[in-house]
């Protein structure tokens, strides 16, 4: 049974052995004083705190720490003593916060040995105070019990301490934040984060107490089972114990076994040993020490502080993940769904005022007193206004959050690597023939009738797992801007574009591109891909040519499919190439018989799960004779247009967004430099 | 916090509050017999309604987590409640700040989907919390409760530029909101 205190409220305590434990949502430190019969602290040797953490029965942290087990033996404590106040102050100098008002309410509990919680109490009220006396425990009638009390003290430790009759008040609290300062110096838990190697003189500076002095010190019967504060202080990583008898150590160890007997710190730590486990008072370090695993990631560039009542800076890469292309990805996507709420939160806005203007001008038009003199006039003018009242505080809100959102696309657009950028991005003039396959690639560009200027890169994930479809044909909005020949060769060039990025993004010979043009008619356009010699052999052209090249990718499909549910991946044959394949079909279905048709459809079901893609140029009318045939062949398909078309919807709000092919600047030669490099990388590699 | 009382958002520092989050919770029930699959689950739900000018705009639920605006996120359907104690099992966070300038009131509900009343239900409460200090502002103790199956929590609604916390507690009778809104209509 838990009681949840009150400020001055008080229960007792069933226990002698207890522990206080503390958690506040940023490091504290904890200490407590002794007070005698009326109260008062004798002296500085009646203080538990950072700097002199163990009294009899009593014992608190050495450091600063967000979370605190203080162990209290009421029973080991002096006779004369008859209070045990227990404090929290937050340290200064650490940048950290320097009034409690700023931070969490503090949490304290008082548990048995079990863990049983006791009473508990959380701090609240509390301003700018920087040190507080969160419980007491007193005895009363040999009883003891515990109290709330949750005084604060702006003045900080010192004030507090002063208050309690010590004289050397303002000396101790001195002392106290110098400890602090010096373990928060060797902390592995310290903000901000910190190179690796500033972690290791840590290791023998470590403030573990040896063996004798933990005997020594420990309070009576507390000292066993006891709490990670005082836990095993083990360098070495077979987990030797600090109370064990240090000659039975591992001899080649002679310098843990010094440190641990609180003799001089080695000044040389042994190099290349794992980090050892947090001080006292830290997180417990679950891994394995002898075992270096995945580098982690180095930490992600964070927005500086932001100016108060200012949006942060943006930065790129300002999001989670292993690595920097990874968070650029999850930045990117999280700049889509922030401007799909935002302007779903306008427009809901808008249409709301809209609807209201129109319900209060009905009525003003169905009351016949509105009829004469002007006080239908004064209505209607009364219900525009307020319309046009709530259409500019939601634009303000919009306004706000796009100037935020162009800021990001600002930052995020020079940064990104050349899967996620544009052609004309700089990025592109650099490029190096890539050693792995990149997360995702974009596809183009997406924006919304609101914010025309924002465009949000598309990004999807690599390997496709859908095929593309370049729609040729006249697209619903923009039909008038271009002829049909216009639309397919425009149609023609984006998917060009788009075969030449991905081959550019994966590793020379992990990506091999097919083309079928039956007619020839897209030979121009072809023209950069055919030149670079990146293509798996010439445009396949006539019936023959479109059968040929779909029997190798069917026969190709079913091959890896049939190895793959047979768990027989290493039986393909010898010599099999494992790329990735992409099949560009031009013109469909000219020249397509029935059932080259029924492979395209195989291809286009069963390929991406094996990695053969399909991408279609064509206009779905040219097809129109097959009927519904066809139907889940566009649908699986996704649907890219050569020019900008809202088709695409987002998976948060569904709206319909402007997707924009990302276009090779004209003029630029930077598609035919890239796909030089490629095809250079790949005579040069052999594949 | 009682019924009708209201409280406004605002911090006595001056400051307002930015972010609140309701929190639900309550004690699964009890395996029963030898097949523990057939025991009888409680599946207790959270919403909240965001009106404009008494016009329900959208809603956030177990099967539409986020308003569309993305100011009021539920962290997702818990089916069976928890060990009831005194842990959130559902809870709706609301970004104040971001809340669009036409919803002027959200109301808050409690629906049991499987249908037990509160009377069955045993350690439930929900609450509503400060989220950037995690204090509670308001806690209603629903376990115990009458012979029925909804309770209407609560509004935060607008008052000027910041917003005030009315605590309702109206019971009722539903399996979602949708249940609800003849009941929610009077307490707008």
């Amino acid at each position: 049974m838990t009681a949840e205190l009150v400020r001055g409220q008080n229960h007792p305590l069933p226990e002698v052995r207890l522990e206080i434990r503390v958690s506040a949502g940023t490091p504290v430190v904890a200490g407590a004083t002794l007070g005698d019969e009326q109260g008062r602290v004798r002296g500085v040797e009646w203080v538990a705190h950072p700097g002199a953490p163990t009294l009899p029965g009593l014992e608190v942290s050495k450091q600063a720490a967000a979370d605190h087990r203080l162990a209290v033996d009421l029973e080991a404590l002096s006779p004369s003593v008859h209070r045990v106040i227990v404090l929290l102050a937050l340290p200064p100098g650490t940048g950290g916060p320097v009034r409690f008002g700023a931070v969490a309410a503090p949490f304290v509990a008082v548990t048995g040995l079990d863990g049983t919680e006791v009473a508990s109490y959380t701090i609240t009220g509390l301003d700018a105070e920087s040190a507080v006396v969160a419980l007491v425990l007193y005895r009363r009638q040999g009883v003891w019990k515990v109290r709330a009390v949750g005084q604060g003290y702006a003045g900080g430790l010192a004030e507090l301490l002063t208050d309690q009759g010590l004289p050397e008040a303002r000396q101790l609290a001195g002392s106290i934040h110098e400890a602090v300062a010096q373990g928060l110096a060797r902390s592995v838990a310290a903000p901000p984060p910190r190179l690796p190697d500033a972690g290791r003189p840590r290791q023998t500076a470590s403030p573990t107490p040896g063996p004798d002095q933990t005997h020594g010190t420990t309070p009576q019967g507390v000292s066993g089972n006891t709490s990670p504060t005082q836990g095993p202080q083990t360098t070495s990583p077979y987990g030797t114990s600090p109370y064990g008898d240090s000659g039975a150590r591992d001899a080649s160890r002679p310098d843990h076994a010094s440190a641990q007997h609180g003799g001089p710190a080695p000044a040389d730590p042994p190099t290349g040993t794992p980090p050892a486990p947090p001080t006292a008072g830290g997180p417990v370090d679950y891994t394995h020490p002898g075992r270096q695993t995945t580098a982690p990631p180095p930490p992600p560039p964070t927005a500086p502080p932001a100016q108060p009542g200012q949006p942060s800076q943006p930065v790129a890469g300002d999001a989670t993940g292993w690595s920097m292309d990874e968070r650029l990805y999850n930045q990117v996507w999280g700049m889509f769904e922030d401007l799909a709420r935002t302007t779903a939160a306008y427009r809901s806005a808008v249409d709301f005022a809209e609807s209201r203007m129109e319900q209060e001008l009905d009525k003003v038009l169905s009351d016949p007193r509105s009829r004469i003199g002007g006080q239908g006039d004064a209505a209607r003018e009364a219900a525009r206004a307020k319309h046009a009242e709530l259409v500019d505080q939601a634009r303000v809100a919009l306004d706000r959050d796009l100037a935020q959102l162009r800021a990001e696309v600002d930052v995020v657009e020079p940064a990104l690597p050349a899967a996620f950028a544009s052609w004309d991005n700089p990025v592109w003039h650099g490029y190096r023939v890539p050693m792995e396959i990149p997360m995702a690639l974009r596809l183009g560009d997406l924006h919304l009738p609101e914010s025309e200027d924002v465009r949000i890169p598309m990004l999807v994930r690599l390997p496709l797992e859908r095929g593309l479809w370049i729609d040729s044909g006249p697209s619903g909005s923009h039909d008038s801007l271009a002829d049909s020949d216009e639309l397919r060769g425009l149609a023609l060039d984006t998917a060009v574009a788009l075969a030449a990025r991905l081959l550019a993004v994966y590793p020379p010979g992990d990506f091999g591109v097919h083309v079928i043009d039956p007619a020839g008619a897209g030979a121009s356009a072809l023209a950069p891909l055919v030149q670079a010699g990146v293509l798996a052999g010439p445009p396949a052209a006539g019936a023959a040519g479109v059968a040929d090249v779909l029997g190798r990718l069917t026969q190709r499909v079913d091959l890896v499919h049939m190895a793959v549910r047979g768990g027989a991946a290493d039986s393909l044959p010898p010599g099999f190439d494992t790329a990735e394949q992409l099949l560009i079909v031009n013109d469909f279905p000219h020249g397509f018989d029935d059932r080259a048709v029924t492979q395209l459809r195989y291809l286009a079901d069963e390929g991406p799960a094996v990695g053969v893609h399909l991408m279609m140029v064509a206009d779905r009318q040219d097809a129109a004779a097959y009927g519904p045939l066809l139907d889940p062949l566009w649908r699986s398909l996704m649907r890219l247009t050569p020019t900008p078309d809202d088709h695409l919807a987002d998976p948060w709000v569904g709206h319909a967004w402007t997707y924009e092919p990302s276009r090779v600047p004209p003029g630029s030669r930077v598609l035919q430099q890239v796909l030089t490099q490629v095809a250079e990388a790949r005579r040069s590699w052999n594949r | 916090m009682t019924k009708g009382q209201a409280i406004s958002l605002q911090k006595n520092d001056g400051g307002t509050l930015t972010a609140v989050r309701m929190g639900l919770g309550w004690q699964a029930a009890p395996r029963r017999g030898l097949f523990g699959s057939r025991t009888r689950e409680i599946d207790l739900d959270a919403s909240a309604v965001l009106f404009a000018d008494k016009q329900p705009v959208d809603v956030v639920f177990f099967r539409h987590l986020v308003s569309d605006d993305g100011s009021v996120r539920h962290t997702g359907d818990n089916l069976v409640g928890g060990v009831g104690q005194g842990g959130d099992d559902e809870a709706i966070l609301v970004d104040l700040a971001r809340v669009p300038v036409h919803i002027d009131q959200i109301i808050f509900t409690v629906n049991s989907f499987t249908g037990q009343t509160f009377q069955e239900v045993q350690n439930a409460f929900c609450r509503l919390v400060d989220e950037t200090n995690g204090q509670e502002l308001a806690r209603y103790t629903l376990a115990g409760g009458g012979n029925y199956t909804a309770q209407i929590m609560a509004k935060v609604h607008r008052s000027g530029a910041n917003w005030t916390m009315t605590a309702i507690g109206t019971p009722a009778n539903g399996r979602t909101f949708q249940d609800l809104m003849p009941a929610i209509l009077p307490v707008l």
